[in-house]
């Protein structure tokens, strides 16, 4: 059987991995190389990285870091942020990820993510939704969760499947940030919606916080920031709650 | 000692060739048939669509050399779709001969989520040298929305168990190996079954 995945996600800006309070202050973290290897030995299933500067000129720093990674990175990553074409994706593919997360652009031309389907296979297209609640619904949000829709969630997540995302990434913002545990309920709702694997993300404070999104929801995976970069957590730490609690995890 | 890793514009292709740099091994990109000549151990990687991997393996005419090369017994491991294309057909894309090499097809996954994807416990069947030195426990990197269907099911090394679903994680036959998941993303785990094939 599938294990449960536990992704560290990290945020990088101009080819460096960085850490600021909600996209301010952003300061370098180290050398990413050392850090994406920690985050493995620690038993990062996979790893995810977000460029958070997502501009042209910045694009090459970011390739090269793709490729820096990919020669010593021995699980699947995914690279985020910025892309808005099967060209953009055919080059962060090439230089050694495994996969692609779109968001925004998606959005706004949702044939995307059939080009991106149809090129390199819907097992490498994440398609990443960035969600907030307004009373009952759901809704998308794109730019980086700045900018409301008028679209609910759950019909995005399943049209998009329908064109070709192979996964979905599913970020709560009420939660984000908040370290007060996943939003469950939209959670549960995709994974019902989708015959997809479902990422669940936003909200990550300490290990029952896995614990109840993996026991109430079908997703597949929980990616998580803060409580990986601080210190607090390690992913074998928390897999090893998980497996007291009688999730299956892989123990790295 | 000539490493030859199949050049056919397959999307793990660099994640490959990374892993075995990592592991001091050499290898020579092979995209002809001329290149192919000098090989005495083969590396087939592979992700996306069966029909598109043996329309780009015929253009650069590398079919029928691929098959001699095994058939003489030169040693050949398949990645991901790279077992997927040692069999003689897929579900994925009907009327497309696939290698050959094995009996049998490809047919699409019964599980509840596809694609399959994540890491998989490995259930063992029998030994072989590519799984020589393993842990009890091995989990493995999967991302496929298919699976073979061995006509001979003895060639299978390893299965995985999905939902009510069970497929071949690892199949031999002779001097063939191939794993349905990738060594190359598996960590270190799959490392060791990379360097067993190069050592093998």
């Amino acid at each position: 059987m599938l294990t449960r995945r536990i992704i560290p996600c990290l945020d990088v800006k101009d080819g460096n991995v960085v850490k600021g309070v909600q996209f301010q202050n952003l300061r370098p973290m180290g050398d990413p190389l050392e850090l994406a290897r920690r985050h493995v030995l620690g038993g990062a299933d996979e790893l995810c990285f977000l460029d958070v500067t997502a501009s042209i000129e910045a694009r090459p720093l970011l390739i090269d870091l793709i490729r820096r990674l990919s020669e010593v990175v021995f699980v699947p990553f995914t690279i985020g942020g910025g892309i808005q074409s099967v060209a953009d994706a055919r080059d962060i593919l090439r230089a050694g990820a495994d996969k692609i997360g779109v968001n925004t652009a998606a959005v706004q031309r949702p044939e995307l993510l059939r080009e991106l389907a149809e090129e390199f296979g819907a097992q490498c297209v994440v398609l990443s939704i960035d969600t907030c609640s307004r009373g009952e619904t759901w809704f998308v949000t794109t730019h980086g969760g700045r900018t409301l829709t008028d679209r609910p969630a759950l019909d995005w997540a399943q049209q998009a499947v329908d064109l070709g995302a192979g996964e979905i990434l599913l970020n709560a913002i009420d939660t984000d940030g908040q370290r007060e545990g996943f939003s469950i309920g939209i959670t549960d709702a995709v994974c019902r919606a989708v015959t997809v694997p479902v990422i669940a993300s936003g909200g990550a404070g300490g290990a029952e916080d896995f614990v109840q999104v993996f026991q109430k929801t079908g997703c597949s995976a929980a990616l998580a920031a803060s409580i990986f970069h601080d210190g607090s957590w390690t992913s074998n730490r928390l897999k090893e709650v998980l497996r007291e609690r009688g999730i299956e995890v892989r123990l790295g | 000692m000539n490493l030859a890793l199949i050049d056919y514009g397959a999307g793990n292709l660099r994640s490959v060739a990374n892993a075995l740099r990592y592991l001091d091994c050499a290898f020579d990109l092979c995209d002809s048939a001329t290149a192919l000549k000098g090989a005495t151990r083969i590396i087939l990687p592979g992700v996306g669509h069966f029909g598109a991997a043996m329309h780009e393996l015929n253009r650069r005419g590398l079919v029928e050399p691929l098959v001699e090369r095994v058939r003489a017994g030169v040693p050949l491991l398949g990645i991901c779709l790279g077992l997927q294309l040692l069999f003689e057909s897929s579900e994925e894309a009907p009327g497309v001969p696939g290698l050959g090499l094995l009996a049998g097809g490809v047919r699409r996954l019964q599980t509840k989520v596809v694609p399959h994807m994540g890491w998989n416990r490995l259930v063992f069947q029998r030994a072989h040298a590519i799984t020589r030195g393993l842990p009890d426990t091995v989990h493995c990197y999967f991302a496929n929305s298919f699976a073979a269907t061995p006509a001979d099911t003895g060639v299978t090394v390893a299965e995985v168990r999905q939902d009510d679903d069970t497929f071949p994680a690892i199949v031999a036959d002779g001097s063939l190996a191939a794993t349905q998941f990738h060594p190359e993303k598996s960590g270190p785990v799959g490392l060791i079954m990379l360097r067993n094939f190069v050592q093998c």
